[in-house]
């Protein structure tokens, strides 16, 4: 959609994904998944239920390390380096590719302490630090106008948009340089979606984003880049203008003309 | 058109209707509300009255002989070789006093025995240290021979003396617990300290204080007998009572409803603050209401850190399989496990296995004489813990259970570790499960009794588990407890009839405290509740 996308260039890439297969057991969920995401720009996962986005976008911040009986074969490159190795700090890792859930899931802590609890975390105690990277944090998720004047009230009490904002405010809390966003807009009406919308292109000035989504139209007008996901093999990968307008897989057209899915 | 013989709109009939059932519910409901209101109102009822300042009511029978006493009960009874066509006649029960003289308290009389009753306005109810209470005409006030009073300067002179009597008794008993305790304390501490240099120096200096203060103390005491006053019985009967064993003493017939009301909050107040007398019958219970509420306390203290991590072990931890499932039945079944077989575990395990052990490495100069190895509130109270840990480890895991995947997981993808999750998000979450656990927990063990009664419970304990010697908190002490206080006050005391609404006051505070301390928990959970405004548990 933007015109100004620049074309993918290899010292631009944050996230490399080569030939990762993933099985959930004894079942794959990937089979073989080759891309590479562009720095401070916004790539989407499209592609139908079970086709195997989530998963893949857990694997950038090791979150399907939780689940019992994840194999997964190929490799991830953060920065260049393997993500998926024993030897590396996992929190590290989160700490820097921070994610924004399906479902809004804030503490049940106060504002202050939401947005609060990844710096306390990482080793920020300082009160006057804190207080500022509060407020920044939550300037940044577009929440600070609205939440101002009783940052020691319950999260819990916050509307579905404005709490999706404040996990937005939670994970740029500790700087990360990656945002993963597994359908951030899923469970919210259009006005706090269009705020979201506007708030990941605002973000993508500072951070990389990564958004999964079942909404085509929202791909389309966000993301920089689309990746189209079918039953764990990535169908096409490419300009969201491009791949939007003129795919080069029948699959593809099929899927975005909403023919199937 | 042929009308159909079951129009579509007519309901069909059916055996059991949902508005019966719902009845039914409900009825369930209303007769357990019942039972319960019933309990407490009948308990409450009995308790509080026994506090109540009644009438003593002269009774003079046909033949001329009187009795003074309170009018207990009242009912009609059937006379041996009764007319069956005649009504049947009434009789009272008299509650009467001077247990010296009479050898009974209460005594039925047949209405058709008395001649008259009144309720003359100088009678007096006396309030005795020991013999329990006494009932009576004052006639004069002496010290030894000289009369200080009599006639009707008698009962004014009475009650300015008592009053003084109160602080007599209170100064002997502040020298006797403070100063003549601290001695005794001195003394006990160099007995099983014969290894120190000092020790007949110090001990010479502790002598020479304990032959003081026994010298001081007994002066008091002669002081403090010096009066007495000199009653006679409705029967006619001289009586002398010595002044300074008198608690109280009052004239109930001429007081007003206030003043009986506040006669009333008096003694209630009393037997909350007092020791109990005349071995548990009259008097108060403050050792008994302490030592519950200290033993809970403790068990409260030694229940959650243990429940909770098992708990935490259980639920976060653990890899949930055969194992585990069974450790969890195993746990709820120890739930089910009759409380006196944990006092027996607690004899056997903390007393003399712990306590035992305890003896030998750091008390051995007191031995044989046990100082943990024999039962005491901190045995109590681990036993009590290990009989309700149960409760904390399912309520804490239901706690823990309700807090969302999803908020753990928001936890971990700010970089958080397992532990930073649980520690910072999970266990503030999960707080208010705990303390329902808590709650239950102090529930079931204030009205613990049969294990107690094997581990550390007395039914007269020398000292309280506090007091003013170091290290203050004397966990290898015995104590009391309500409940078994009021199976000692109603069933092992010499006259039961009489001690009868003691019990019901007891149960009445018992019922109180564990109310109380529940309430107290429950706000706890309330506050906590609000704070993380959860929608767990």
């Amino acid at each position: 959609m933007t015109p100004t996308t620049p074309p993918l260039q290899a010292d631009d890439t944050i996230l490399a994904v080569d030939a990762l297969r993933l099985f959930y057991g004894d079942s794959p969920a990937l089979h073989g998944v080759t891309l590479a995401i562009p720095r401070r720009q916004i790539t989407a996962f499209i592609g139908p239920s079970g086709c195997g986005k989530s998963t893949l976008l857990r694997c950038f911040n090791r979150m399907n390390d939780l689940v019992d009986g994840v194999r997964i074969e190929g490799d991830v490159r953060f920065e260049g380096r393997s993500i998926l190795g024993a030897a590396l700090d996992v929190n590290l890792l989160r700490k820097r590719i921070g994610m924004v859930f399906q479902k809004s899931n804030p503490f049940p802590k106060s504002i202050y302490e939401n947005v609060a609890y990844g710096p306390r975390v990482h080793g920020t105690t300082r009160t006057g630090e804190l207080d500022s990277i509060v407020e920044r944090s939550l300037k940044s998720a577009a929440l600070w106008d609205e939440v101002k004047d009783r940052l020691r009230a319950s999260a819990l009490g916050l509307s579905g948009g404005q709490q999706q904002r404040l996990c937005i405010a939670r994970a740029i809390a500790v700087q990360p340089e990656v945002i993963l966003l597994d359908e951030p807009c899923s469970a919210l009406d259009p006005v706090a979606t269009a705020k979201i919308e506007d708030l990941m292109l605002e973000l993508k000035k500072d951070y990389t984003l990564v958004i999964v989504t079942h909404n085509m139209q929202q791909a389309s007008r966000v993301s920089d880049r689309t990746a189209f996901l079918y039953m764990g093999t990535l169908v096409e990968y490419g300009r969201t203008d491009e791949l939007f307008v003129k795919p080069r897989e029948k699959q593809t057209e099929d899927y975005i003309t909403g023919r199937f899915g | 058109m042929k009308p159909s013989p079951h129009p579509p709109t007519a309901p069909t009939k059916r055996p059991l209707s949902g508005r019966a059932f719902a009845w039914l519910c409900g009825g369930a409901l209303g007769f357990n509300l019942l039972l319960v209101i019933g309990q407490l109102a009948l308990i409450a009822w009995n308790g509080l009255s026994y506090f109540w300042p009644h009438d003593l009511v002269e009774f003079v029978r046909v033949d001329g002989t009187r009795r003074l006493g309170e009018v207990h009960a009242r009912e009609r009874f059937r006379p041996d070789g009764h007319d069956a066509t005649l009504e049947l006649p009434w009789r009272v029960q008299v509650k009467g006093a001077n247990r010296e003289l009479t050898g009974t308290d209460f005594e039925w009389l047949d209405v058709r025995d008395v001649a008259r009753s009144s309720t003359p306005a100088n009678a007096i109810h006396v309030e005795r240290l020991e013999w329990g209470n006494f009932h009576g005409y004052l006639g004069e006030v002496r010290r030894g021979d000289e009369v200080l009073a009599s006639g009707g300067a008698a009962w004014p002179a009475l009650e300015a003396l008592i009053e003084r009597k109160h602080e007599a008794r209170a100064a002997i008993a502040e020298l006797e617990q403070g100063d003549f305790g601290d001695v005794n304390y001195e003394l006990e501490q160099l007995r099983l300290a014969p290894q120190r240099r000092e020790i007949d120096a110090d001990q010479a200096r502790q002598d020479a204080s304990f032959v003081e203060l026994s010298e001081r103390i007994a002066a008091l005491r002669t002081a403090l007998d010096a009066e007495t006053a000199h009653f006679i019985t409705a029967d006619g009967r001289e009586s002398v009572q010595t002044v300074g064993a008198i608690v109280h003493a009052l004239r109930p017939n001429e007081l007003a409803t206030l003043a009986r009301l506040m006669i009333w909050a008096k003694r209630l107040l009393a037997f909350l603050v007092d020791e109990p007398r005349e071995s548990n019958t009259e008097g108060g219970i403050f050792p008994a209401l302490f030592g519950t509420v200290l033993m809970v306390f403790l068990m409260s203290v030694a229940v959650v850190p243990l429940g909770v991590l098992a708990a935490l072990y259980l639920r976060e931890y653990a890899r949930q399989g055969l194992l585990v499932r069974i450790v969890r039945i195993a746990v709820n079944n120890l739930a089910g496990v009759p409380s006196i077989v944990f006092g027996v575990f607690g004899l056997g395990f903390f007393v003399y296995g712990i306590g035992g052990t305890i003896d030998q490495l750091f008390y051995a100069e007191a031995l044989p004489q046990p100082t943990f190895g024999t039962g005491g509130i901190l045995w109590a109270a681990l036993t009590l813990a290990l009989l309700t840990v149960p409760v904390v480890i399912v309520a804490t895991e239901e706690g823990l259970a309700a807090v969302p995947r999803a908020v753990r997981e928001g936890s971990m993808a700010l970089g958080a570790t397992k532990f930073e999750t649980t520690w910072r998000v999970v266990l503030p979450a999960a707080a208010p499960g705990m303390l329902t656990g808590v709650i239950l927990a102090i529930a079931r063990a204030a009205g613990e009794v049969a294990p107690l009664m094997i581990v550390g419970m007395v039914k007269l304990a020398p000292a309280l588990p506090v007091d003013h010697h170091a290290p203050f908190v004397h966990l290898d002490r015995k104590f009391m407890h309500l409940g078994f206080h009021i199976f000692d006050v109603g069933f092992q005391s010499p006259n039961v009839e009489a001690t009868k609404p003691l019990v019901f006051a007891t149960a009445l505070v018992l019922l109180v405290l564990v109310v109380a301390m529940n309430l107290v928990a429950i706000r706890l959970r309330n506050r906590l509740r609000q704070r993380y405004a959860s929608s767990a548990v």
